[in-house]
């Protein structure tokens, strides 16, 4: 087999939320963000991170690229451990991972015109380039994502929420990444934009080559763009398989919890589907629940759940749970006390 | 007698780019206990719609037509007419549920003001009414947490909250406006399942505005489509589901990926919604829509019922946009 585009291994994220004002000795307030997570990519393939807020699924993204602090190993083309660089060792690989954020808007400088926007990132990596060919290359990269070439002088707030999401995905594909990763790129716009959003992105994944790491919390979206598909819980992998096989046949109780929650746009089918209610709110990252950290709100939770966190399997069809299994027609139901 | 009947309802805003009608010519009846989705993208004006009928528009912002709320009008009524209105009969629910309670009020004062302003009931017998109401919006150990700030609560806790709050005078009329946007798939599925137990034991008729084609096919028993603050669609759910009969609804529907489908590419709608500020003449979808002629962009076809209870806003006839 080849050697993954990125494997990322035993990957941890997590913050010390002790105040300035503390004690040197007082005990630390350790919070989690991402304890142990392990995944391959390969290139031209999409990786969807799905999982309700706080589950560390933007944390992860942004620890591959050194946005925060990591420890574990995240190996670029089977060669370098990218959380082992220095900052300055680190700068000649993240032209080759680029990332397309949230805020289409909020992401772009208010003061800087489209061409300059996506100008930023050649002028950084590539300072020898020559300005005409710098020009070419942005007239063609806003064709490229569907912006009109003539804008390129036009500022991000003469831009709708669609075309600014376009802008930022022509600032990151334009020094010609391997790797692109779209934390929530459509989650702020229209349904009618979204869609639009969507098909530029799988067709410039599949034309470009591009290995994608699509996080996002609409489980239709991630659906619909990935060839895998990774569930998170707080900071943890619950369940991770190709993208068909997580939908038709999830096996952690978690996967078929978020799964039974998404609405569908059609009254027949919503009205068939079996719900599979999940009773409280996320337990805090700061004192996750020992052993299993879903077992608190897990419908088949045992006393064996609490003792010992489940290992994720090693198959393509990956399940952290000690009774993983398919969805029961009937929820268990609480036994009268 | 319909409990709400709203007729060629508009609200326009005066800005320094001139006027902005967010809402044209809307007309609709709501019955009692009926639950009505109002649908929309951003800029379709559904929010103003809401905010009208509660009189809660912004300074600058005009409304015409009428409202009548049980028989009595209460568009751009006085604050002695339209008071007592909203409080007690009519209620509301917003958004954001952190920025629409008051952080530096513990819940059982906020909540309990409700009952003491309008019921004119005792503190201690309003905050034990607020228990009663916590416990059944199903907030675990309502009694110990009513003395907590908000943010105390998670967001799916605060939304109960705020619903427990606008169902404390038992109103017959209920205004979810995006209820669950701001929260998580799997709290949103609670609370949608909370509101519709709500809806049922108290009886009250509801409009859920929402962006969520799949939150509304869940929960309504009718829906109006909103563009460019018209009406292009309103029809019983299933058959708009079924058989969308205007363009845009059909084209929103093919644009949203759906989780128990195999997709290919998604249909997505060309161009983005209008610009209110240079609002188009005929019809604001006309710029967008794959059948649109000339005429579309000169003038729009009104409101008329092609079979019992489906109406539609289209120059297209039924056969044409198949």
């Amino acid at each position: 087999m080849t050697e993954p585009l990125l494997r990322v291994e035993d990957l941890h994220v997590t913050f010390d939320l002790r105040r300035a004002g503390d004690m040197p000795w007082a005990k630390p307030r350790l919070l989690r963000a991402v304890s142990g997570v392990d995944f391959e990519l390969f290139s031209g393939e999409t990786l969807g991170i799905v999982g309700e807020s706080g589950c560390g699924k933007s944390t992860l993204a942004r620890a591959i690229i050194q946005m925060v602090p990591a420890t574990g190993r995240a190996i670029w083309q089977g060669k370098t451990d990218l959380l082992a660089l220095t900052k300055r060792e680190m700068l000649k690989y993240r032209a080759d991972i680029q990332m397309v954020f949230q805020d289409p808007l909020a992401s772009l400088n208010p003061r800087m015109t489209v061409g300059q926007i996506i100008a930023e990132p050649l002028r950084t990596h590539r300072p020898d380039m020559a300005e005409g060919e710098l020009k070419m290359k942005i007239k063609a990269m806003m064709d490229r994502v569907g912006l009109l070439p003539n804008q390129i002088n036009r500022y991000p707030h003469e831009f709708s929420g669609g075309q600014c999401q376009r802008i930022g995905i022509a600032r990151a594909l334009i020094v010609e990444p391997k790797l692109l990763i779209c934390d929530e790129p459509v989650s702020a716009l229209d349904v009618s934009i979204q869609a639009q959003v969507i098909n530029l992105l799988a067709e410039l994944q599949r034309d470009l080559g591009l290995a994608m790491i699509f996080i996002a919390h609409d489980l239709s979206v991630v659906k619909h763009i990935s060839d895998r598909v990774m569930v998170l819980y707080l900071g943890r992998t619950m369940e991770v398989a190709a993208g068909n096989d997580l939908y038709a046949d999830p096996q952690h109780p978690y996967t078929q919890a978020l799964l039974s929650a998404v609405p569908i746009p059609d009254p027949v089918a919503e009205r068939a589907k079996v719900m599979i209610p999940l009773e409280g709110d996320l337990p805090s990252p700061l004192n996750p629940p020992t052993g299993c950290v879903f077992r608190t709100r897990c419908p088949r939770a045992e006393a064996r759940c609490a003792e010992k966190a489940p290992e994720l399997t090693r198959s393509a069809h990956g399940v952290a749970c000690h009774f993983p299994g398919p969805l029961v027609k009937r929820p268990k139901v609480a036994e009268p006390a | 007698m319909a409990l709400l009947e709203i007729r060629d309802l508009g609200v326009s805003f005066d800005t320094n780019d001139g006027v902005v009608n967010a809402v044209n010519g809307v007309s609709l009846d709501l019955a009692r206990g009926q639950t009505l989705g109002i649908v929309g993208e951003s800029g379709s004006g559904k929010s103003q719609l809401a905010f009208a009928i509660m009189g809660l528009l912004a300074k600058n912002g005009h409304a015409r037509g009428s409202v009548r709320f049980d028989g009595q009008e209460i568009l751009n009524a006085p604050p002695a007419i339209i008071n007592p209105i909203r409080a007690m009969k009519i209620a509301m629910v917003f958004q954001d549920p952190m920025t629409s309670l008051n952080p530096y009020m513990r819940v059982s004062d906020q909540m309990a003001e409700v009952l003491v302003h309008h019921k004119g009931m005792a503190k201690s017998e309003a905050v034990a009414e607020c228990v009663r109401m916590l416990d059944a919006v199903k907030i675990p150990d309502a009694k110990g947490r009513v003395g907590l700030y908000p943010h105390e609560f998670s967001g799916g806790m605060r939304q109960r909250v705020m619903i427990a709050m606008s169902l404390l005078c038992r109103p017959e009329l209920l205004i979810a406006d995006e209820p669950t946007t701001a929260l998580d798939v799997t709290v949103q599925a609670q609370i949608m399942a909370l509101l519709a137990d709500l809806q049922r034991d108290f009886g009250m008729a509801t409009i859920l505005i929402t962006h969520d084609l799949g939150v509304v096919a869940g929960f309504c028993e009718e829906v109006l489509v909103l563009y460019g603050g018209q009406v292009m669609e309103k029809s019983p759910v299933d058959p708009l589901f079924g058989a969308p009969s205007h363009p845009y609804t059909r084209g929103l529907l093919r644009a949203i990926p759906r989780v128990d489908q195999h997709g290919e590419d998604l249909d997505s709608i060309p161009g983005s919604p209008p610009n209110m500020t240079r609002a188009p003449k005929g019809c604001p979808f006309a710029p967008r829509c794959d059948f649109a002629g000339e005429d579309c962009h000169d003038h729009l076809d009104p409101l008329t019922e092609f079979t019992p209870g489906r109406w539609r806003a289209c120059n297209r006839k039924l056969e044409e946009i198949a």
